[in-house]
């Protein structure tokens, strides 16, 4: 029985809780969910870039919109031209207030002419309602009513042809398609939050056990590993993905303008469809700002290894790395001038690396610009050198293939 | 400027050392020839499907000393080199009991702490001591020896460098680096440990590539040699390779070719073509001659020296060091092909022990017993066996539910009594194997296939003179300013234009590579 004065446990919690024998639970979006499986991250983290990780993605807010206007409302709160997302497609989007500052981002899938599945980061049944005055349209949310599982690695298909009824071969990046497996409805995406060849599923949430214990024994053979979101969250900073709460704010949630983000400053531009018709919400603002430019960008910094070694060699250490990605702010500075800062760093394992995800004024947002970030070296501040990369860091060819 | 056709470094064998000096030659714009005997690369750093399905690391199976400034400089991840955790060690003991070393502390020490409390404790103390001499020498893998009798300007550079460098030890590091480089590791041990299954375990990494038991004085230097690698600790350059050790190669070859690297198998080199004294190109066995201004051997020494280039061009003194350099091979490997994953007694089921190495080695005797039948010319009747089980490390190993073990075995001696043959190699087999289902008593009916490799194997396969895998061993008497041979420690050779670049130079072997960049780095030098 789920306490009132706990956290919700997910539809798999009666298989994950044994699982996470380290006790490492995390909290997202009111649940519980397992942080790591190992006393250490680097089998989860290895399942995602060798293996495939069967990852709980449950507490992700899931709203189903149906109706005629249905794509309208999509088409009115989101900057992607809905009108083109064929059934069977999933546009990633974020979505702005009408300062066309990011209010929150996720998943639209097209699930039929007049039916489409959001999935968000906050709830957002309140915004749904409000823009969907006046159309011919029913926003249910499903959040504890679906499950979700999110299999992610270059062995993730071979495991899902072995206990799906039909083929994945043909679903192609961003698509999605009914299927059966363990002799149960589902949807299966092939999306994911790793940037590696990744399918998520999506289920009745009574229906949970036993496609968790059919994936399980069908990917035996292929090394599948339960993996906490800790590991996905060193994946996630390697594919360039960014996270609510942690490298931007909702605009609802800001006590400052400066803490407001808008997608050109997020990376976003290509999600921002212009030149579709008619009004959306923040369309004016986000004109502007195409016009005008963004006054600065998140984009990636690598951090040099020699630097690392100089700056820990000092005082006679090899240079240390935190175990899993780093939530906190660091300054980053041209020339001793603050010019930005990182919002997530991480060692990347895969690329032999030290990464960041880096907000810059702009122009210093320009790849192959030199910055220095800093790092704190036996309780003292020190300036470690990096380079301005594009996003994403890491993106295996099988990703899209 | 290189006339059309030919070449400024013509480098001969593409094992990961050569691979490496090339790359670092055509990183500095020179235009570098690499020739292969074999189709494929990779030279002992080799991935092979020996079955259909199954893919082995026939001869090196583990990375644990690549230089992380090669993984950088090359780029080695964006060509594929991914490098996965082999987080455990498990001894399975006589007893039906285990002694385990896993990837957490606590674990490790409340495992430890089940045999001897004792040792719990001196194993927290042992492996920051053992790790602060590893950092103290390690500075030594990226110096060029000096000759210690030369007054040159370039020795005593380097004499500097190392002074300046010992200057900077304490007086307590010193002293402990003189006893470890001396001591057997059994007496260093000894000194720490009681329960016996740990020392012997532990002594394992002494021995490996040697041809010397646990209790020979020098094998502590070797186990601390293996050390080396986790200091690297965050940057993680120990662990399984993504493909086996060939995917290192792989990973190196690419970035080679990508800097414009030219490297030609199948293409066996027979000798250095010498005019006016100067090595100026090889002579390939098909006749072909080809020409370049220096050429770099990354073969072993005595191949590079003894074979390649006829005796007249080579000082008397140089070419007797060489041929005394003990290159005795002392090691053998059987890679399996397994149906199904072994069971081990002490820990059944499947579990964690799959994916980090399995060690037979349940005392210091029992590996000194191991020596003693080398020693007299036999190959060990109860070997001591270091086994991984690649296809759970990285499923593309083999086929899904199927499997392939490697385990290294010691001691096989090169010198075997009459001579390796079938029978013997089999016989040799046949004890690894039986000495494995004494622990995993279903290991003979999960065989589906099965690979002996002798050190005679290992010359005939790989072209490593004597079969061993460090190409000489790491003896006090063969390392530093004394590899592979007296005031040629500095990757020149006394043939102007040849160049020496493999395990057989300073710092020694193992898949690490720093042989390769620093001739690569000293051909560089001359040329300024």
């Amino acid at each position: 029985m789920a306490d009132l004065h706990q956290l919700k446990r997910t539809p798999f919690h009666e298989r994950t809780s044994r699982l996470c024998l380290p006790q490492n639970w995390r909290r997202w979006a009111g649940c519980i969910a397992v942080g790591s499986y190992d006393l250490g991250l680097d089998r989860e983290y290895w399942a995602i870039r060798n293996h495939a990780a069967l990852i709980d993605v449950s507490p992700l807010m899931k709203y189903s919109i149906e109706g005629p206007d249905a794509a309208r409302l999509l088409d009115r709160i989101t900057p992607r031209n809905i009108q083109k997302l064929a059934i069977g497609q999933v546009y990633y989007t974020g979505w702005c207030d009408d300062d066309g500052k990011l209010l929150d981002d996720g998943t639209v899938t097209r699930l039929g002419e007049q039916s489409f599945r959001l999935t968000s980061a906050e709830p957002s049944l309140r915004w749904l309602a409000m823009n969907a005055v006046g159309l011919q349209v029913t926003v249910t949310e499903r959040t504890e009513q679906m499950a979700a599982l999110s299999l992610q690695g270059p062995k993730s298909r071979a495991i899902l042809n072995r206990c799906c009824e039909s083929s994945l071969d043909g679903l192609k990046f961003f698509r999605m398609a009914p299927n059966t497996l363990a002799g149960r409805p589902v949807t299966i995406s092939r999306t994911g939050y790793t940037g590696d060849l990744g399918y998520e599923i999506w289920m009745d949430a009574a229906d949970a056990l036993p496609i968790w214990d059919a994936l399980i024994q069908a990917g035996h053979d292929y090394g599948i590993t339960p993996c906490g979101i800790l590991a996905m969250d060193m994946a996630r900073v390697e594919a360039g993905l960014f996270m609510l709460d942690v490298d931007y704010t909702a605009a609802t949630h800001a006590w400052i303008p400066g803490q407001k983000s808008s997608p050109y400053e997020m990376g976003l531009g290509w999600t921002v469809n212009l030149d579709k018709p008619g009004y959306f919400v923040g369309r004016r603002a986000l004109e502007r700002e195409a016009r005008e430019g963004s006054a600065w960008k998140l984009v990636g910094l690598e951090v040099d290894w020699e630097g690392l070694e100089r700056v820990y060699g000092e005082v006679g250490l090899p240079p240390q790395i935190p175990g899993m990605a780093v939530r906190s702010s660091l300054p980053v500075s041209k020339d001793g001038r603050q010019v930005g800062y990182a919002s997530t760093s991480t060692w990347s394992p895969v690329l032999k690396k030290y990464i960041a995800l880096v907000h810059l004024e702009r122009p210093h947002y320009e790849p192959g610009t030199r910055l220095d970030i800093e790092i704190t070296v036996e309780h003292r501040r020190r300036q470690a050198p990096g380079t301005v990369v594009a996003l994403p860091f890491y993106e295996p060819e099988w990703k899209k293939k | 400027m290189t006339a059309a056709g030919t070449y400024d470094a013509i480098v001969i064998g593409a094992g990961h050392n050569g691979l490496v000096a090339a790359a670092y030659l055509a990183r500095a714009g020179r235009k570098v020839l690499v020739l292969e005997r074999r189709e494929i690369v990779g030279g002992a750093t080799v991935t092979r499907e020996l079955f259909p399905g199954y893919r082995f690391t026939e001869f090196s199976y583990v990375v644990s000393l690549l230089r992380p400034e090669i993984v950088r400089e090359l780029e080695l991840p964006r060509h594929g080199l991914k490098i996965l955790p082999l987080p455990s060690t498990v001894t399975p003991l006589d007893n039906g009991d285990y002694l385990a070393a896993w990837d957490d502390h606590d674990l490790t020490r409340r495992e430890l702490y089940r045999h001897s409390p004792r040792d719990a404790e001196a194993a927290d103390e042992y492996s920051r001591v053992m790790a602060r001499a590893a950092k103290a020498i390690k500075p030594i893998l990226g110096l060029v020896p000096p000759d210690p009798s030369s007054l040159g300007w370039k020795d005593l550079r380097r004499l500097l460098r190392l002074g300046r460098y010992g200057a900077s030890l304490s007086a307590q590091e010193i002293y402990r680096i003189a006893r470890l480089t001396t001591q057997s590791a059994a007496d260093l041990l000894d000194e720490w440990f009681e329960f016996d299954p740990l020392k012997g375990t532990k002594s394992a990494s002494g021995i490996i590539g040697t041809f010397l038991g646990p209790r020979s004085p020098g094998t502590a230097y070797v186990l601390l040699h293996h050390y080396m690698g986790e200091i690297d600790g965050a940057f993680r350059a120990w662990g399984f390779a993504k493909n086996g050790t060939g995917g290192v190669a792989e990973a190196i070859a690419r970035s080679a070719r990508a800097l414009g690297v030219e490297i030609r198998t199948g293409t066996p080199v027979d000798k250095v073509v010498v005019r006016g004294g100067r090595a100026c190109g090889v002579a390939l066995e098909n006749g072909d001659e080809l020409r370049a201004r220096v050429v770099l051997s990354a073969v072993d020494p005595k191949r590079s020296f003894l074979q390649m280039v006829d005796a007249q061009h080579l000082p008397d003194e140089f070419v007797e060091a060489i041929r005394s350099f003990r290159v005795r091979g002392s090691s053998g490997k059987v890679n399996l092909a397994l149906s199904e994953l072994p069971q081990f007694t002490c820990l059944p089921g499947e579990g964690p022990l799959h994916r980090g190495a399995i060690s037979i080695s349940p005392s210091v005797d029992y590996i000194e017993r191991a020596y003693d039948d080398a020693k007299y010319g036999r190959f060990s009747q109860h070997p001591y066996i270091d086994m991984i089980i690649p296809s759970m490390i990285d499923r593309d190993m083999a086929p899904p539910g199927h499997h392939v073990m490697s385990c290294f075995v010691q001691y096989a001696p090169y010198d075997v009594e009459g001579g390796w043959d079938d029978a013997k190699r089999e016989a040799f087999g046949e004890t690894v194997i039986g000495t494995i289902e004494r622990y995993a008593p279903n290991i003979r009916r999960a065989i589906v296939g099965k690979q002996v490799i002798t050190p005679a194997d290992i010359e005939r396969m790989a072209g490593i003179t004597g079969g061993n895998i460090f190409h000489g061993e790491l003896l006090l008497h063969q390392l530093f300013f004394l590899r592979p041979a007296p005031q040629w420690a500095d990757f020149r050779t006394p043939l102007p234009g040849y160049y020496f670049g493999a395990s057989g130079a300073h710092p020694g072997g193992g898949i690490m590579g720093a042989p390769g960049k620093l001739a690569a780095h000293e051909i560089l030098k001359d040329w300024r």
